[in-house]
């Protein structure tokens, strides 16, 4: 396997905080909100957006279960990847954790949690980002 | 509007699309390459260009600067070459590049070709290599892979239209039939809608027989001006359109999952300038990377209208014999998918059936063929509208 399996370490720092705090940028214009950093609205033309604090609760947009698994993940198993449809609107690619593919459809209430993604080796930076669960009923 | 007709192909070529585990990626570029000149019936000081599309050399074989290497190996150093990157839709932006350079009058006679070498590497490994055409950092970081970005859609489409797992499965038994008649698809053989849904799954719901293979190979295309293009060929064929598109490279920056802007904005471009309406069509080579991308092309490309595409695969529209086959030579399913050969494959699949060249498989009666080949999740579209006649 080549070292360009695994995200490098200067990038991993680059997005911590947006990843770890759940930051995207929202246009001040139009409204859309979208997830990482960007500096022209795509929607609007827009150069006036700002960092916002995205909704930790959403619902499931659309999603599958990745059986067969690129390379970093290679002993990971299968695993739910989704789209996900943020209270504010926001759209993010994430993985749902915690339940099992019966559990969840298009439309299920899901939420943020905070959980390692991966690591570079035995020995380098271990890298964290939100992923998302199924909101517990009745609470 | 300058395009339409100005340019000519004149010679194809392609290696068999397969895993070519004792050949390199130089050697099947050339061998595509020198199949293509004989076939026009160039030589190789009447080539004044070279546009090469590539996905990843880089990951795949650790080789970059191809536009050098493959001139070199080609046996044409001197002119100038390039290679051209936009995903899975690299060759067909080459193509579009290389029809460029001829209408500014830059050169007369180009060589257009594609190439990837995708077998030396572990399935894993590929895998995270065709991903990073999503978003890295917000896409594939987060273990995102080819398979599911098209699984999302499936899903989506399934949900919102009632498209059915049966649907999607006879766009990979249409493809493998029509594959079983081409010397050159890496398979060769019908399979059953059984066999589609007993395949063992790789994204819910797509299964391992909705995908296409990783492939080895190259393809190739000499153009031409088209008032000089008999001197070489009594059987040129025009180019009538070519439209090109983009859109957020992250699906879930997209309004909607079910359709690809960037095919609906490419395909009005090449059917503009080539003055043609989709029911004008009498094949199309599209790029059905996954088998839910077939039957999203039926919808952007205007063959159906948004929602009804599995209507078209359930009616037998497009198969060979129907009123407009999609993909006869096999498809990415069939014929294979070395990413960055696949653009450039379809022009020379297109150019064979309007020459009426192209054997069992041959569409009868085709004036009119169009290809469509998408980069990434629908991040890039290129359409391209070639015709027997000049029009």
């Amino acid at each position: 396997m080549s070292d360009m399996s695994v995200p490098k370490t200067p990038r991993i720092w680059q997005l911590a905080e947006r990843r770890y705090r759940l930051i995207g940028s929202k246009c001040l214009k139009c409204g859309r909100v979208f997830v990482g950093s960007r500096k022209v609205c795509p929607q609007c033309g827009s150069r006036e957006l700002e960092d916002v604090e995205l909704s930790r609760k959403g619902k499931i947009y659309s999603y599958t279960v990745i059986r067969a698994s690129p390379m970093e993940r290679e002993k990971y198993g299968p695993y739910i990847m989704a789209i996900v449809e943020l209270d504010d609107g926001c759209k993010l690619t994430t993985e749902i954790v915690d339940c099992s593919p019966e559990e969840i459809d298009i439309g299920t209430e899901v939420e943020a949690t905070f959980r390692k993604i991966g690591e570079e080796s035995k020995s380098g930076v271990i890298y964290y980002a939100c992923k998302f669960r199924p909101v517990a009923k009745g609470v | 509007m300058i395009m339409r007709g100005d340019v000519a192909v004149i010679g194809v070529g392609m290696t068999k699309f397969d895993e070519h585990w004792n050949k390199q990626l130089r050697d099947l570029f050339v061998e595509a390459a020198l199949e293509a000149l004989d076939d026009a019936r160039v030589s190789l000081k009447d080539v004044k260009a070279m546009f090469v599309g590539n996905m990843g050399s880089g990951m795949w074989v650790e080789q970059e600067h191809l536009g050098s290497l493959l001139a070199d190996y080609l046996g044409i150093s001197g002119v100038p070459s390039l290679k051209v990157e936009s995903a899975c839709a690299s060759s067909g932006m080459a193509f579009r590049l290389g029809l460029m350079s001829v209408t500014a009058g830059l050169h007369d006679v180009v060589l257009v070709g594609g190439v990837e070498k995708m077998s030396d590497v572990t399935t894993s490994e590929s895998t995270h290599h065709l991903a990073t055409a999503a978003d890295r950092e917000w896409e594939a970081f987060y273990g995102m892979t080819f398979p599911g970005l098209f699984a999302l859609i499936a899903r989506r489409h399934m949900k919102q239209y009632g498209t059915t797992r049966e649907q999607l499965a006879k766009v990979a038994v249409k493809n493998h039939k029509h594959g079983s008649y081409n010397p050159k698809a890496q398979y060769q053989r019908a399979i059953s809608i059984e066999d589609v849904l007993n395949s063992p799954l790789v994204a819910d719901p797509l299964r391992l027989l909705d995908s296409s293979p990783i492939s080895d190979g190259a393809a190739a295309v000499i153009i031409a001006r088209s008032d000089i293009a008999r001197r070489f060929t009594d059987t040129p064929v025009y180019v009538l359109g070519s439209g090109a598109a983009t859109d957020a490279i992250a699906l879930h920056d997209r309004d909607d999952i079910t359709t690809l802007r960037s095919v609906v904005l490419a395909a009005k471009e090449a059917y503009n300038m080539a003055k043609v309406e989709p029911e004008d069509v009498n094949l199309a080579e599209v790029h059905d990377c996954f088998t839910i991308a077939e039957i999203l092309a039926y919808e952007d490309l205007g063959f159906a209208r948004k929602g009804e595409g599995g209507k078209l695969i359930d009616e037998g529209v497009t198969e060979l014999g129907g009123k407009i086959p999609v993909n006869p030579s096999g498809g990415l399913k069939a014929k294979g998918h070395p990413v960055g050969a696949t653009g450039v494959a379809q022009v020379v699949e297109v150019t064979l059936q309007l020459r009426n060249e192209a054997g069992k498989r041959q569409v009868s009666n085709a004036e009119i063929g169009l290809t469509h080949n998408i980069g990434g999740s629908g991040a890039s579209c290129i359409v391209h509208i070639l015709g027997r006649g000049r029009r």
